[in-house]
């Protein structure tokens, strides 16, 4: 990664006691130089114990926020804390974590770098209305982005640059938003996007979060989230220079 | 074109901009936005074409047109009322979690400056 960039992984977890612990002892050893943030996004089983015993960073959201309402939150804590970059990586272990370090030198080139699932050949495979809308997203994004993007709903990516602090203020807590509009508000305030393929592993432990019959629901949603993202205002100002604040362990007496 | 009928579209298509406008500035979230959008429309639609109404209201049996739309109007404002109510109930419910966290930290920071003072 290039050495000016302060890196933290974020893992958005909302119970998932049974993968957590695992997923972050991974991310520790993969890449020990990175901190990891477990975000509780109101946990109600023990997410918590084993996140912290396993050795993460943990922030207990009071209750559900949803994946973009976790995320907000550890962008928020990495732009207080000075960091530069933030990944993010689920907790169910799709995402492999010896894949951050290379995700991070695209960071030389963009501002955002997504983790692509189809860039590759690989056993990921989505079929069926849901793998159409996510061409369709794709093109949209790509369009928008001026740079082929394949796969612009996957969550395995590095937000810095102008972009971590955008997101601390503006990242979108909605249904879907904290993939398409999140995408949609960098790229129109600005910020340059890039992908890198990575491959996904099955999931951990826990539920998938789109089943089949959920799909004509999922396609809707998709595209008026995409609309409504395209038709908002976008020209927000955002300092992008962070004035990170002290922090009683890094130093420096209250 | 009588001028009720003038009133009427322009006070349809100030109430859709207004809609659309408040989605724009983010200030409206996504999922009432898809509630108001289809009122708008549906204002729109039953202004453009007053005809549509009565045919609806012949089809289901009811006298009087402005009658179905009341009774639709009413259900639907109850609806929200109760809808919002609901959200209101659970907004003060994370306030209150939020306040009692915040009352637990104040604790825990105090207590441990207090250990840093007196070791």
């Amino acid at each position: 990664m290039p050495a000016s960039v302060r890196a933290l992984i974020v893992v958005p977890a909302w119970n998932e006691e049974q993968s957590v612990g695992e997923t972050v002892r991974e991310i520790r050893s993969a890449v020990p130089s990175i901190p990891v943030l477990v975000v509780s996004d109101g946990s109600t089983d023990r997410t918590v114990e084993q996140a912290r015993a396993a050795g993460a960073l943990v922030l207990e959201l009071p209750y559900n926020l949803g994946v973009g309402g976790a995320m907000r939150a550890g962008f928020r804590y990495a732009v207080r804390h000075g960091f530069t970059a933030a990944i993010q990586v689920d907790a169910d272990g799709q995402h492999n974590p010896a894949e951050v370090p290379q995700l991070l030198t695209g960071l030389a080139e963009a501002d955002i770098v997504i983790g692509a699932r189809f860039a590759q050949d690989d056993e990921y495979r989505v079929r069926g209305p849901r793998r159409w809308a996510m061409v369709v997203l794709a093109k949209v994004l790509s369009w928008l982005a001026k740079t082929k993007l394949t796969d612009a709903t996957s969550g395995f990516k590095v937000t810095g640059g102008r972009a971590l602090p955008l997101f601390a203020e503006h990242y979108p807590v909605e249904y879907l938003g904290d993939t398409i509009e999140s995408m949609v508000i960098a790229l129109r305030s600005g910020c340059t996007v890039t992908q890198l393929p990575v491959r996904m592993r099955p999931r951990r432990g826990g539920n998938p979060s789109h089943r089949p019959f959920k799909s004509a629901i999922y396609l809707f949603r998709a595209f008026f989230a995409l609309l409504l993202a395209l038709i908002r205002r976008w020209d927000v100002s955002v300092n992008t220079v962070p004035l990170p604040t002290p922090v009683a362990s890094e130093g420096g007496v209250a | 074109m009588s001028s009720t009928y003038v009133i009427g579209l322009i006070g349809s298509v100030l109430v859709l901009a207004g809609i659309v406008e408040m989605l724009r500035r983010r200030q409206l979230s996504e999922k009432y936005a898809v509630l108001w959008l289809v009122v708008g429309l549906l204002l729109l639609v039953f202004t453009i074409f007053p005809g549509t109404l009565s045919s609806i209201a012949a089809l289901i049996g009811v006298a009087i047109p402005t009658n179905l739309l009341f009774f639709v109007g009413l259900i639907f404002l109850t609806g929200v009322g109760l809808h919002l109510s609901w959200e209101l109930s659970r907004l003060e419910d994370e306030t209150r979690k939020l306040a009692e966290d915040l009352a637990i930290l104040r604790l825990d920071v105090e207590q441990q400056r207090q250990d840093r003072i007196e070791p």
